[in-house]
This record gives C-alpha cells, structure tokens and sequence, in this order.
C-alpha cells in the first residue's frame, strides 16, 4: 500500500511538469489549430539557458526568472518571424515549419551546450524524503511551482484585460479585430507565455531526468497526451489530462507494462483517446462545416 | 478545405500546341535520359570503391523509402512523421526470417512488404478519423515509441534485444564475376527501379487522380463517389510496403539491425528528405535519398549538430523559397528549356 501511495504522489509531481507542457501546447492550439511539436525542444533549450546561468554564478530563482523572459521573448519572436506568414498555410507546410524549429534547437543546443549528460541542480532539499519518506523534497517543490504557474496563468486569463483580450482572439478572431483587438499580437503573446511555460517545466523536470538535448522528448509525447486525454481545446482539461497521464504513467510503470514500455504507453493513450473519444474528457466535439 | 500541400505546383502536362509530335519528341528525349542514367548506374558498380557503392545502395534504398511516405504524405495528404516505424518493420522481418529461418534474402522481401504493408493498415485505419495534425501527432508518438517496443523483453529471443541481429549479404551467383557488395548494388538499383515503375504507374493513373483529389478536396471527391476510407487506408498501407521493402534492402546492405537504428529521427530524416525531394514527386524520392546519405554525411564533419541544423533550417528555407523541392527546380527548368526550343 505503501509503495502505491508512493507510486501516486511520484505521478502527481511529474503530472504537474505534463500538466504545464500540456498547458503550453493547448494555448497554442487554441488559437491557430496548430501543435507544436518543437515545444519540447524549446522548453530544453530555455533549460539550458538556466543552466548556464546558474553555472555562471547566478542565484537558481533569478536564473528562473531571466529564463521565463528570455524564452518568452524567444516565443514571441518566433510566432512574429516564422509563424505569422504562414497564417494560411496548409498543415503540411505548418508540420514542416515545426519539425524544422525543433531539429533548429535540438542542433542549437547540443552545439551550443554539447551532448553530454548533465546534471542539474534543484533548489529545493533533495537529500531528506519528506511526508513520512514518500515524497523527495524536490517532487513537492516542482509540483507547488507548477501549480503556482498554472493559478497564474488561470489568473491571467481570467481577471486581466489582456487574458480576455487574448481569449477573445483565440475564440473568435475576426470579431476580436472588429471591437480592436490586436489579434496577431495576441498570438504571438500566446506563443511567448507556452514558450515560458515551457521553461519552467523543463527547469523543473531537469533535476530528474538529467540535462541532455533530448530529454523533453519523452515529456513531450507525455503532454500530447495529456492534452488529448483532457480535451485539446480546453486548458483545464488539459492540465487535468497531464496530472492523470502523469499518475497513469507512474502506477502501470510500476504495476503493469514495466518501465520498457512508458513510452508506448503514451502511444496506446493517444490513439485510444483519438479512437474512442477524439474530444477528449472535457473537450467540446469537434463538428466541421463544408 | 485544407489546399494543396507545398508543392503541388504541378505543372499541367504544359501539352503545347501541336501536342502529339511535341509529346512524341518529349518522351524520346526522357527515354534517352533515362536509358543513359541506367547505363551511368550500373557502369558504377565496377568503377566506385566498395565505400562509395555502400552509400549508393543505401540511398537507392532510401529513396524508396521516401517513395512509399509520398505516397501517404505528398499525393494524399496524410502526414506521417512516423514512416521509420515501417522500414523498422521491413528491416526486422527480412533480418529476422534470415537469421531464424535460414531464409534467402530475395525470399524475405515479399513477406517484408507484406508484414510493413499490414501494420500500415492497422495504423492507416485510425488515421482515417484523424486529419492533419492528429495523424502527424499520432505517427509521431509512434516513431518515439518503435526503439522501446523492439527493445522489449518480450519479444527478446526474435529481435537480439538491444544487441540487435546481423545479418549477411547475399553471395552472387557462382557464374558472376563480381563481388558480392557489387551484387547487392546492382540488386537493390534494379529492385527500386522496378519500385518506382509501379508507384509511377499508381499515381498517373485513376488511384493517383482519386488519392490527389481526396487531398486535395476530400468533400467533392466523396461528392463524385470516391471511397474516402478505402482509398486512405489502402494508400496508407501501399506507402508502408514500400518502406517496408525499403527497410529491408537497408537492413542487408549494413548488414545488421538494432533498435537504436530507428528511432524518431530516422522518420524525420525521411520526411525531411521528401521535403527535399519535392511532396508530391516521384523523381524527388531519387534526389532525397541521395540527399539523407550524403549530406549528413558531409555535414558530420562540420560538427556533430550539424546535421540537424541543416536539415531544419532547409525544411523551414524551402517551405519560403522553394516549397516544390527539388523537384520543383526540375519541372521549372524542364518548363523554360522546353519553351525556348520546343513549342513554337
């Protein structure tokens, strides 16, 4: 009983990190229909950013914040440069468009920072087991910033003008441009805050996994499925899919395919998802008009 | 409704007036073209070292490979970036029925399209709910996952586990004088020859139109009364044949299989490939696997990020400049010489 206790707190705590990256996916797709499959190697990349700042002799929270605004920017500028021609392109051009972002940072990174595996220090105390040994210091740490992330982000979206103002553009775009809103700065502010978003997961996720230029990869897939489980356009949905992908994960890991096969665990629950209930828990069905 | 995917730009036949003599002289000109690339081809197998031949069969395989997701991709609009999953199935049955079955490798490759062409069934059918991105999302999930299922305990004692399985050339017939790395080559060029013949042959004819058409317009295809889901579905599984296929020629040519070999960048290195070659083009399949050998190759040298760097700034480069590929430079300079002493 222990041991799935255990088992179920350690799948909240990477929960939260799928939650977050689920979150930075949604907000994305929301407003263009479009996933972004370089999201995972952005989010690397902007952990490697705080690594070198903490490395550089940076206090490990300030080292944070500069990587949130950094990434966000870099968000920003992506959606401006790359993505805003590209309005009306067919999916294939769009794919095209995001594999290249991610083979572009994957490449950034590891020339920039190199492949070797790393390890990434965690601010929180990592040594003594807390709640009565079933939970390290840094799984509840990163699940209360994940949290206090996705409260903020909640927060943002519901009570300032520019939250409603970004919903707006997101749900009904040309109606959003008739009352003044300026919808294509809205997008790439929406790519800027997935962009931070994805930041802090990956700072928070590096302490488990190591530091490597491929070590979103697995969150990403984890995410995709997090986000389709929940509902791909509705963000509290999505991070509700990320907890319970991230608890799922855990408890059949542990009891039921092993840990060869997390991977084709995500798989299964994307195409189940897709098969059986393509709008997801809380998502709205899709109908298309011809 | 989603447009044509980059690329498309066919240009129409670009039949001219006086269309019968000019098409006559036309497909003279290509069969000579092509006669003398055949001669060029085979002429390599005694000229190259064993090396450089190594890398030709391997692109010759490639580009088959790259043939069977164009298929999927380019002519029919589904987008798979798992298309590593089905050369990884074709590689592991021929290696597989060799090495436990004592099986000839020529024998192997029937049941290598066969066993790739099944799975892409299996994944074609849920595909045909998905569209877009949920089909680029879910073949993506599945190129992550293939290292992991092939490294299963399970499944241990067929595949060799992380170690993998080797697995040897095939001798050339005693009455040859040639070495058995020339015989591959010369094996695996007349194979995909005969690979493009038939896809060539697909897409010019009525399935090709129907499997442009349902790209292109799904809803007035179905209006004129195509089978969506048949035509979908089939082409899904066509196109994993011969990735499959593909994969196996791959396989006997490094003469071993492992699962790091397929992982996720393997389907992308493809896909980027098709990108390169020109969607929607069968003559691009040839140049993109040539491009997937030689250029990461070349690119390693710079630096070991290299390769991804290149591959991404070309996919993004070209999607702005050049979104027909290669073979887009080819059908624009086949339009400008053909206007300037053709025609009229």
């Amino acid at each position: 009983m222990e041991g799935f206790a255990h088992q179920l707190v350690a799948g909240i705590a990477t929960g939260g990190i799928y939650a977050s990256v689920a979150l930075a996916l949604v907000m994305i797709y929301q407003a263009t229909h479009h996933v972004n499959f370089a999201q995972g190697e952005m989010a690397t990349f902007s952990t490697y950013l705080a690594w070198a700042a903490v490395q550089g002799g940076a206090p490990w929270w300030a080292a944070l914040l500069g990587t949130v605004f950094a990434s966000f920017a870099v968000g920003v500028a992506i959606e401006r440069v790359l993505l805003r021609p590209m309005r009306s392109a067919p999916v294939l051009a769009v794919v095209c468009a995001f594999i290249g972002l991610m083979l572009i940072f994957n490449s950034i990174t590891g020339a920039i920072f190199g492949y070797a595996v790393r390890p990434f220090p965690s601010p929180f105390e990592t040594s003594a087991p807390l709640l009565g040994g079933l939970v390290s210091g840094h799984a509840l740490g990163s699940t209360a910033v994940t949290l206090a992330v996705l409260a903020l982000v909640w927060a943002f979206f519901r009570h300032t003008g520019l939250g409603l103002a970004m919903r707006a553009a997101a749900y009904n775009p040309v109606s959003a441009r008739l009352v003044g809103i300026r919808v294509g700065w809205m997008l790439a502010l929406g790519w800027g805050l997935a962009a931070a978003i994805g930041a802090v997961a990956g700072v928070m996720v590096a302490p488990v996994v190591f530091l490597e230029p491929n070590m979103m990869l697995g969150v990403l897939l984890y995410a995709f499925a997090g986000a389709l489980l929940g509902g791909i356009d509705n963000p509290a949905g999505a991070v509700a899919g990320g907890f319970l992908v991230g608890v799922v994960e855990n408890l059949a890991g542990a009891y039921l395919v092993g840990a060869e096969l997390k991977l084709t665990l995500a798989l299964a629950i994307i195409v189940g998802v897709l098969l059986l209930r393509p709008s997801g828990l809380f998502g709205r069905a899709v109908e298309s008009r011809v | 409704m989603s447009g044509p995917p980059i690329g498309s730009a066919r240009a129409s036949g670009a039949a001219g007036p006086d269309a019968p003599a000019a098409s006559r002289q036309r497909r003279a000109i290509a069969f000579a073209l092509l006669l003398a690339g055949a001669a060029v081809l085979i002429a390599s197998a005694f000229l190259l070292s064993p090396f450089r031949l190594f890398q030709l069969t391997l692109a010759a395989g490639y580009a088959v490979a790259i043939l069977g997701l164009n298929l999927v991709t380019g002519y029919n609009g589904q987008i798979s970036l798992g298309h590593g999953a089905f050369y990884a199935a074709g590689a592991y049955t021929t290696a597989i029925l060799m090495t436990h079955f004592d099986w000839p490798f020529w024998a192997t490759l029937p049941v290598a399209g066969l066993a790739s062409g099944a799975l892409g069934y299996a994944v074609g059918f849920p595909a045909l709910r998905l569209g877009g991105f949920y089909l680029a999302l879910t073949t993506f999930s599945l190129a992550v996952a293939v290292p992991q299922i092939l490294k299963h305990r399970a499944i241990e004692d067929w595949t060799g586990g992380v170690q993998g399985l080797f697995i040897a050339k095939p001798d050339p017939p005693a009455f040859l004088p040639i070495e058995a790395d020339q015989w591959l080559y010369l094996t695996t060029l007349a194979i995909s020859a005969a690979l493009f013949l038939a896809a060539w042959n697909l897409v010019r004819g009525r399935i090709g139109r129907a499997m442009r058409a349902i790209r292109d317009h799904p809803v007035a295809a179905e209006a004129m009364g195509m089978d969506l889901a048949a035509v979908k579905t089939r082409t899904f599984a066509a196109g994993a044949a011969l990735t499959g296929l593909a994969g196996a020629l791959g396989a006997v040519a490094v003469e071993f299989v492992a699962p790091d070999s397929f992982t996720v960048m393997l389907s992308i290195t493809l896909f980027v490939g098709m990108v390169v070659g020109g969607a929607a083009s069968i003559g691009g399949a040839v140049v993109g696997g040539l491009f997937i050998v030689f250029v990461p190759n070349l690119a390693e040298s710079i630096s070991k990020a290299a390769p991804g760097a290149i591959y991404g700034v070309l996919l993004i480069l070209l999607l702005f400049v050049l979104p027909g590929g290669a073979a887009g430079i080819g059908r624009l300079a086949v339009a400008r010489l053909w206007r300037r002493d053709g025609g009229r």
